[in-house]
């Protein structure tokens, strides 16, 4: 920025072209991202007819979509599925923020035998995608009957090795003095876990329960197979169905993804930071 | 290492208190009370037992499975050995055809998806790395798409993309372009349609992930090259590059990773058309295992995807330390 002041006159002149360039490019772009997401809303508020014969982007304010979903007796209860999948994903989310941070703190700053053994393990799961391991999950969900429950999709996923590694590499860069003044004071490690380390790591912790979140209200493989009937389904397996449906109806489909997508957009929009943080320090584990 | 912390804590509860030394400091910091032995193990169980249950205990039975018929609605399970295995390369079994063509279309859509979700990115990242105004509403707005699931996107882009009522066709036949693309039916349409929704929908990751990368190239690196002369391009390659190098890799193997375990995507928006074509492996692993219930060639079927899946990565960190040596 400083460098500008030694530029010629005829480079500020290209400079206030690229930069009129540059953001015309960035709002192009801003369409491209926006548009898709502005029809699915456009179209839910349309009826079936017209959102494949309408190609307008005014709403006509027909609720045709949304009646279809809420009508309670139907075989396709979104509020249950929304119920269900807010069940499971903050269920999910307490799970791992509990479990992973216990793990967390005894990796950061106890010793114990083959604790480097045991995080190297932890650490290497990172690398195994999840889905390899649908085939065996089933049969143990089999064995614990959670089988079209939802225990079957809270449960496993929040054996979550990122929860561990995030938090662990979180805690470590913590100042280890108060710990220390605790324990010399005669406080126990729980105390200090309660007391000083959770309140500490809670930029950490709300980062690591916002993509927590996301993950689970997103999760569809899974919750499609394991998941049998439709008042048990979460909302990504449940619009799996509305799309199989004997006849086409656009216009219920994206009332259905809409209801899906209103909590994940609201908590980005108030949460935004977190989740971009969350999604940059992941990235720096590499 | 241990033992060379514990000698330090022994001298320092030896020496009078004085101003605290570093090896005081040091001894402390391990050793400040006894704990019980316990302790750690009471701290990581909630963990283990999930991390036991769910990755652990999963991960050997799926090779266990892999060794035995093992059809998940029948009572016998009898060992079989590597027949599993042995089908899947043997070009007269029942599910050779099937499983090679699911693991072409993964590899199709890794080898056409992965270039653009590594460099669209690089060029979004790059463009936002600048300081201008309103820098932040747009890395927000270009990530947006990617917390919906791709359960929202599927059901979206099927829609957008339908051949015969869907709006892409309405509207480029009324910009007088072809109005009648089979986006979701038809080779090649259906690549474009699957990796041009998955750049859509996944593009703000990878930006998100670079842009924190290039944060971290000192500025000063950047002086340096300007005052040496060197050109926007040539800054690129030896300041911006080298800098990114690790974060590079890592974007690399977690964009295959992603690309080869592609479902939702062929599940929602083409559900394996043209004639399972665009039917992905996981895709066809999980119909086997999970509907058909035959679980032991399901196993074999995933552990064969992982073994490449291996390969892969470590090819590609190979190849990217070569290039970053050359």
């Amino acid at each position: 920025m400083a460098a500008i002041a030694d530029r010629s006159p005829g480079e500020g002149q290209n400079d206030t072209l690229r930069r009129a360039l540059s953001y015309a490019l960035l709002f192009l772009l801003t369409i491209v991202f926006v548009a898709p997401i502005v029809w699915m809303v456009v179209t839910s508020l349309k009826s079936n007819y017209e959102a494949t014969h309408s190609f307008s982007w005014i709403p006509t304010f027909d609720t045709e979509g949304y009646d279809a979903l809420l009508n309670t007796d139907s075989s396709t209860p979104v509020l249950r599925w929304f119920l269900n999948s807010f069940i499971v994903a903050a269920g999910q989310t307490v799970l791992i923020l509990v479990t992973a941070s216990m793990a967390a703190y005894a990796l950061a700053r106890m010793e114990f035998p083959l604790k480097n053994v045991l995080f190297g393990l932890i650490v290497a799961t990172l690398f195994v995608p999840p889905l390899v391991l649908i085939i065996p999950n089933y049969v143990v969900m089999d064995q614990l009957g959670w089988i079209d429950t939802l225990w079957a999709v809270m449960v496993p996923g929040a054996a979550s090795a990122f929860g561990v590694f995030f938090l662990r590499q979180f805690f470590t860069l913590l100042p280890v003095e108060l710990e220390e003044a605790a324990l010399i004071d005669g406080a126990s490690r729980a105390q200090i876990f309660t007391r000083i380390i959770l309140p500490l790591s809670k930029p950490a912790l709300a980062t690591l329960a916002m993509l927590s979140f996301l993950v689970s209200w997103n999760d569809f493989l899974w919750p499609v197979y394991v998941l049998l009937n439709p008042p048990n389904f979460t909302l990504p397996a449940g619009l799996a169905i509305l799309q199989n449906a004997n006849n086409v109806n656009y216009a219920i489909i994206m009332a259905g993804a809409v209801v899906a997508s209103v909590p994940v957009l609201l908590l980005y929009l108030f949460a935004q930071r977190y989740v971009i943080e969350g999604v940059s320090r992941a990235g720096l584990k590499g | 290492m241990a033992s060379v912390t514990r000698d330090s804590s022994d001298v320092a509860r030896g020496a009078p208190s004085g101003p605290v030394g570093l090896t005081r400091r040091r001894g402390a910091r391990r050793h400040p009370t006894r704990a019980a032995w316990y302790v750690p193990y009471l701290f990581l169980a909630p963990y283990l037992v999930l991390f036991t249950a769910f990755a652990l205990i999963p991960a050997g039975l799926l090779v266990w499975i892999s060794l035995h018929d093992w059809d998940f609605l029948l009572p016998g399970k009898p060992w079989s050995g590597l027949d599993n295995y042995r089908k899947l390369f043997d070009s007269g079994s029942t599910v050779y055809s099937d499983y090679w063509q699911s693991m072409k279309a993964t590899g199709i859509f890794t080898v056409f998806s992965v270039p653009f979700l590594v460099a669209l990115p690089l060029l979004l990242a790059l463009v936002l790395n600048g300081r201008f105004f309103g820098r932040s509403f747009f890395r927000a707005v270009y990530f947006a798409p990617f917390v919906l699931g791709v359960g929202v996107i599927g059901v979206l882009w099927q829609y957008l993309l339908d051949p015969n009522v869907g709006p892409i066709n309405h509207w480029l036949g009324s910009l007088g372009l072809r109005d009648d693309i089979p986006w979701t039916t038809d080779t090649p349409w259906v690549w474009v349609s699957l990796i041009g929704a998955t750049v859509w929908w996944t593009i703000g990751y990878n930006t998100v992930i670079y842009l924190a990368g290039l944060q971290d190239i000192p500025r000063e690196l950047y002086e340096a090259a300007k005052v040496d002369g060197a050109s926007p391009g040539q800054r690129f390659r030896h300041v911006t590059l080298p800098g990114l190098r690790v974060v590079l890799v890592f974007v690399v193997i977690i964009t295959i990773l992603a690309s080869a375990n592609m479902f939702g995507q062929s599940y929602l928006i083409t559900n394996g058309a043209p004639a399972q074509q665009s039917r992905t492996a996981i895709m066809y692993i999980a119909e086997k295992g999970l509907r058909n219930f035959q679980m032991g060639e399901a196993a074999a079927m995933s552990l064969v995807l992982t073994t490449f899946l291996v390969l892969a990565s470590v090819i590609t960190v190979f190849a990217m330390r070569r290039a970053a040596r050359d």
